[in-house]
């Protein structure tokens, strides 16, 4: 379903995705691991034709992802790491523009928005405004919408960052029926390695820009002769903790954004 | 074409929904027509030029135009600091499509503005000659989307609010104040009649003017063209600059 060869970005003198290789199945719950800065978001913006890579090769449901992204596009669905939600829209008013955007019909499309806002308890809100709605309420809607348009594959870019228990549960409970009941193949990057251990068929684990080890839960956790998938995770990457370079003008945009308005 | 329809729509109800923003927006036409407009009156009239209001009205909505499209073109550094680019990015559509909708929900949305500070210009005493209404709407709406694809442009090349004061003090302003729209662009010094002639939006207020009052110094027709020439080089330029962003 997904293939990527030889998978190379660099910034400048910066590499940040060093000659990669990557094969997901049809069907298949992928995770997608390593610390902060290891070339995770960098390698999915590359598979979701976002970022153009300085060289390699990449396959998507068939298609040339670099020199047919058009194509590409209509096959995925994603879930960003930060919300990328219109916050001055109703629920349902971003799912439309959505569904307006994938080129879906009207009648196919509304009651697609029902039954996918139902699937995320969020029907009952479906007029709120989205700033009204809880960071877990984002990532619900976030993830509804990223399935509006039937995609082959979901990719999810810490779908759970910051969220409590109970909504990371429910989270993984839609993910997981989703890849059963509809086959939808789920590419995904975590920090919590027991989601990992709980849903993923097959793991990577990346690390400044190199895949260190692929393969099931089992065997990783054989190789690196460890008790469980954390210890495998740190025994692997090392100890030390990394630094990821901030968004500086992020807060200062927050703040002047709600003056202006 | 239903990717535009809707990128337009939303700017729209961006656009209704904050009432606040469009009542303040008003607040610096009336205080043109107020200080600069009443202010000259008199001076203006001595001088032998007639009514001032009558002069300035035009140049005063096309004010509103170009503020009100460009901010609206430049929201785009929001939409990607909020992530929503993103979401139209990985989207089926192309480059062209997002642009365009961005630019004429800016430009539809600086259309009701101006609207609104031309009915203003009324109570002021400006009194148009409405035969030609479309002829002047024609002219507002090249002006809109001139100034939306021009700040969607400037707006794929920024990351953050940061360059903001630069390119309002340094862009906007000029392209307000040296466009003959608070004084007559006739017999000016050479140097300021040449920077008034390659601006854009001369052609814009001066087009403008003609339709309402028949005064004007360029032919109407080369304002069109003008103001057409540029709208599609700063579109094309806009898609350029759009096909390099990475998110």
């Amino acid at each position: 379903m997904i293939e990527a060869r030889n998978l190379t970005k660099k910034f400048g003198d910066f590499i940040a995705v060093d000659n990669i290789y990557i094969k997901v199945n049809k069907g298949e719950v992928f995770a997608f691991l390593g610390p902060n800065g290891a070339g995770k978001s960098t390698t999915i913006k590359m598979l979701t034709t976002l970022l153009t890579p300085t060289s390699g090769d990449i396959f998507l449901n068939n298609h040339n992802v670099i020199e047919n992204p058009h194509e590409t596009r209509r096959s995925f669905g994603i879930v960003f790491q930060d919300p990328s939600l219109d916050n001055e829209l109703t629920a349902e008013e971003n799912m439309q523009f959505h569904a307006v955007l994938y080129g879906l019909k009207k009648d196919v499309y509304q009651k697609r928005i029902v039954e996918l806002l139902n699937l995320v308890e969020l029907y009952d809100r479906k007029d709120s405004y989205v700033k009204n709605f809880s960071g877990g309420m984002k990532r619900r809607l976030e993830i509804a919408r990223g399935l509006l348009h039937h995609p082959k594959v979901l990719f999810l870019d810490e779908p759970t960052i910051g969220l409590d228990p109970q909504t990371r549960n429910h989270i993984w409970t839609y993910i997981n029926n989703l890849n059963k009941k509809e086959n939808v193949t789920i590419f995904f990057t975590t920090h919590h390695m027991e989601e990992v251990e709980r849903i993923a068929q097959r793991v990577a684990i990346i690390d400044h820009g190199k895949i260190l080890i692929t393969g099931t839960i089992g065997e990783i956790i054989q190789k690196a002769d460890t008790k469980n998938l954390e210890d495998a995770f740190i025994s692997l990457t090392g100890s030390k903790i990394r630094e990821e370079t901030g968004n500086v003008g992020l807060n200062q945009m927050r703040i002047s954004n709600k003056l202006m308005r | 074409m239903n990717a535009i329809y809707i990128l337009w729509l939303r700017q729209l109800k961006r656009f209704v929904r904050k009432k606040a923003s469009i009542v303040g927006a008003l607040g610096q036409p009336i205080i043109f027509l107020l200080a600069i407009g009443f202010g000259f009156s008199p001076i203006y009239a001595k001088a032998g030029g007639g009514n001032y209001i009558q002069f300035l009205a035009p140049g005063i909505i096309v004010m509103t135009v170009l503020f009100t499209s460009i901010f609206t073109g430049l929201e785009i550094i929001w939409d990607k600091q909020f992530g929503f680019l993103k979401e139209t990015f990985v989207a089926p559509i192309s480059r062209l499509e997002i642009l365009l909708g961005k630019t004429l929900g800016g430009a539809t949305v600086a259309m009701i503005q101006g609207t609104f500070v031309f009915l203003i210009t009324l109570i002021a005493g400006f009194r148009p000659d409405l035969a030609s209404l479309p002829l002047a709407l024609l002219f507002l709406f090249l002006v809109a989307v001139l100034s939306s694809a021009l700040g969607a442009a400037i707006a794929a090349r920024l990351d953050d609010m940061q360059g903001f004061p630069l390119i309002f003090n340094f862009m906007v302003q000029p392209l307000f104040f040296l466009s003959g729209a608070i004084f007559p662009i006739k017999d000016l010094p050479p140097a300021l009649s040449f920077i008034t002639k390659i601006n854009p939006f001369s052609y814009g207020v001066d087009g403008l003017r003609y339709a309402f009052n028949g005064a004007n110094v360029f032919n109407p027709v080369l304002s069109i063209s003008v103001l057409c020439g540029f709208t599609a080089v700063i579109l094309a330029a806009g898609v350029y600059q759009f096909s390099k962003v990475q998110l």
